[in-house]
């Protein structure tokens, strides 16, 4: 882990009039990393990944990363319905300013899978294609780091399992990957470290082993299950906060 | 911001039903208003019975003119229905196939030419008829206009009799056989010499009073022309217009119908675009350092702009097919369409930041629109002052009248002058872009 950061939060915190969104969240992503940002609804995992992605600016804080930047993968997908997949892919990469525009869209459909639609309409692709429209968007300007805003939520399970696979894929190619889920279950599956995000702020940040250490209390061997362990963990961490209160 | 462009026109391109929408729905309003606008009520029928004889004419001084050729050529006002008895003009009325009936009499050319006494018509209206108050004023405006024609050919006449009588001449156009006439304007000069050549005594006395009636009736019957003149048309109207439209109606309801269009293809085309890019979720990606909001506002003012202002041209070049419109002015219709684009597109692009999807939009479009053309479109005098105002302060904070007032400058020459709303219309595209690129913010 001696790699440059490819993208980095110091600080962050972003509010909606009174409500704070995010509070104060520092970490750091090196390259090939696959990282995980858990929590429930409501914790602040889409408005921390879009301060990342710069959609959203911060009130407090500041957003460092690369220089090639990062991609971004809102949890709907930000895409024409009215033109099809090549078309939308030649569009984002003519306005992403790419250099070969032509070779970029030949390569971004035959990396996913999408060769055999190119001519359809994104309006009736299946969600799952959609998806991976998308995503392909994001990977366009061959970012550093890609952000993904809940990429399973829509998906059915075979859908699901070609998605991680692919992540795993690229995470193996050298981009690092940061994507939000409220399913930990999946987080523990597929990613080798885990952020926890609970009302904004930034509660735990290590693998998935450790935190199941650190929610079942026992050994990375016990068969405690994750999602109660991370329940408990929450629950406890709440009480925390409020005896500290 | 090219790309952009191209992509909304392809998307333009794929959706049909609503460039078809666009198309259609605005020239079908346009249309409508403008019927509205310049159809006076129909031309009533009325029965004209000419009993005069085919040639009756009134003989002035050896002229002639025909009494019934005048009269059947002046009721253009109505839709004549010819017959040929006084008796059948009745019927026409009581059938209610005309709605009036005018009889014009046999003797009419004798009475005229009699000098003493007036030509009478007769007039016959059915007391039942929903027009009624319409068809007698619009009867009473034929008669008076061919009265009025009629006056001024005896006018002409009886002056061309003075001059002869002043002046002298040619008298065998009148069939008397005397070839040279001496004219009044002459005697005086022709007693003078001959009461040189006489002895002072009683004849010398006699003709030199003669010749002072000679001066005065040369003198006299010279204003007498005027006179006449002046008895013919004793009142002469001559229109002022202290303000407000000059514009004959059939071309300000082109102006009106082209601006609708322009408003209602610009405002929804720049709404609907800026919302479909919310709906699509494309305005976070966009504006995420590929656009900026600003240029996002001027694609799609150029998109809106581009397409209704071709849309109205072509309307503006297909009507003037049937009405004359001054093509020399093309340059002033250019100016005037580009600005009203630029200012509907503003609008419109400001309504589409301000809302989530494509539908609100357009409805949102719709619901502005549409009591923005009619209120516009409401003349002084119509409402209570106050209520006017309102009305005007309304209007002038929205693009569509300063559009009409600059299309109608254009196109027409009407007041006011084409420069202030120009500037209105440019000052307005301000306006609603600044407005759109704070509805932007919360994207
Ligand atoms: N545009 C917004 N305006 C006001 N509050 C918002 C807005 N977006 C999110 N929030 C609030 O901020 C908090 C975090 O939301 P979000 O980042 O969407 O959480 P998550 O993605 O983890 O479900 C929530 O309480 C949510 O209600
Ligand atoms: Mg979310």
């Amino acid at each position: 882990m001696s790699d440059e950061a490819v993208l980095s939060a110091k600080g962050i915190t972003r509010r909606y009039g009174e409500r704070v969104a995010v509070r104060e969240v520092s970490f750091e992503v090196r390259p090939g990393e696959l990282v995980a940002l858990i929590g429930p609804n409501g914790a602040g995992k889409t408005t921390l990944l879009s301060v990342l992605a710069g959609v959203q600016s911060a009130d407090e804080g500041s957003v460092g990363g690369s220089a090639q930047g990062v991609g971004w993968v809102p949890q709907q997908p930000a895409i024409y319905t009215k033109l099809t997949v090549a078309e939308n892919l030649a569009l984002w990469a003519r306005l992403e300013r790419v250099a070969d525009p032509r070779e970029t869209v030949r390569r971004m459909l035959e990396q996913t899978d999408l060769a055999d639609r190119a001519d359809e309409q994104v309006g009736r692709l299946s969600g799952g294609n959609r998806q991976r429209v998308n995503i392909a968007v994001g990977l366009l300007s061959e970012p550093a780091a890609l952000l993904l805003d809940e990429p399973s939520a829509s998906l059915d399970p075979i859908q699901r399992g070609r998605l991680w696979q692919f992540i795993a894929d690229l995470a193996a190619q050298g981009t690092s990957v940061v994507f939000s889920t409220h399913n930990v279950a999946e987080a523990e599956r597929c990613a080798r470290r885990v952020l926890v995000l609970h009302e904004g702020r930034l509660l735990f940040d290590d693998s998935p082993q450790a935190l199941m250490q650190a929610a079942g209390g026992g050994a990375a061997g016990d068969k405690v299950d994750f999602e109660e362990g991370f329940v408990a963990f929450l629950q406890r961490a709440a009480g925390s906060e409020r005896s500290a209160a | 911001m090219r790309w952009l462009l191209g992509k909304d026109l392809l998307i333009l391109r794929r959706s049909r039903v609503l460039v078809a929408v666009l198309v259609v729905y605005p020239i079908a309003i346009a249309l409508l208003i403008g019927l509205a606008l310049s159809r006076s009520p129909g031309k009533p029928k009325v029965a004209i019975a000419n009993l005069a004889a085919p040639g009756a004419a009134v003989e002035l001084g050896g002229s002639k003119i025909e009494v019934g050729r005048y009269y059947s050529q002046l009721f253009s006002e109505v839709q004549p229905i010819k017959v040929k008895t006084r008796e059948e003009a009745v019927q026409k009325v009581h059938s209610g196939e005309a709605l009036a009936a005018v009889v014009i009499p046999a003797n009419i050319a004798a009475k005229l030419s009699s000098v003493l006494s007036q030509g009478q018509l007769e007039v016959i209206y059915n007391g039942d008829a929903l027009q009624q108050s319409v068809v007698q004023s619009k009867i009473q405006a034929a008669v008076a206009q061919a009265n009025l024609a009629l006056s001024v050919q005896i006018r002409k006449l009886a002056a061309q009799g003075i001059n002869l009588l002043l002046q002298g001449g040619d008298l065998s156009r009148l069939g008397i056989a005397q070839s040279h006439l001496l004219g009044l304007e002459q005697a005086p000069s022709v007693l003078r010499e001959a009461i040189a050549h006489q002895p002072p005594g009683h004849v010398r006395q006699e003709l030199l009073r003669v010749q002072e009636l000679a001066d005065f009736a040369a003198r006299n019957l010279n204003i007498s022309k005027d006179v006449l003149a002046t008895v013919g048309q004793p009142v002469q109207v001559h229109s002022t217009l202290v303000h407000g439209r000059r514009t004959p109606l059939d071309t300000f309801a082109v102006v009106v119908a082209v601006s609708i269009s322009l408003m209602f293809v610009c405002v929804l085309l720049a709404a609907g675009g800026i919302a479909l890019e919310r709906e699509d979720n494309t305005l976070a990606r966009l504006t995420r350092g590929l656009v900026s909001r600003e240029g996002l506002v001027v694609e799609k003012l150029l998109l809106a702009g581009g397409c209704s202002l071709v849309l109205a041209f072509a309307m503006l070049a297909g009507i003037g097919a049937f009405v004359t419109l001054d093509w020399s002015r093309i340059g002033l219709w250019l100016a005037a369409l580009v600005a009203g684009a630029l200012a509907f597109g503003a609008l419109g692009v400001a309504i589409g930041a301000l809302t989530r999807e494509v539908r609100a939009a357009s409805l949102l479009a719709f619901l502005l629109s549409l009591p923005l053309a009619f209120l516009a479109l409401v003349p002084a005098g119509a409402v209570a002052p106050a209520l006017y105002n309102v009305i005007r302060a309304i209007s002038a904070v929205f693009p569509f009248k300063a559009a009409l007032q600059a299309l109608d400058a254009a196109v027409n020459g009407a007041e006011p002058a084409i420069g202030g709303s120009l500037v209105h219309l440019l000052a307005l595209t301000l306006l609603f872009s600044v407005l759109a690129r704070i509805g932007l913010r919360r994207a």
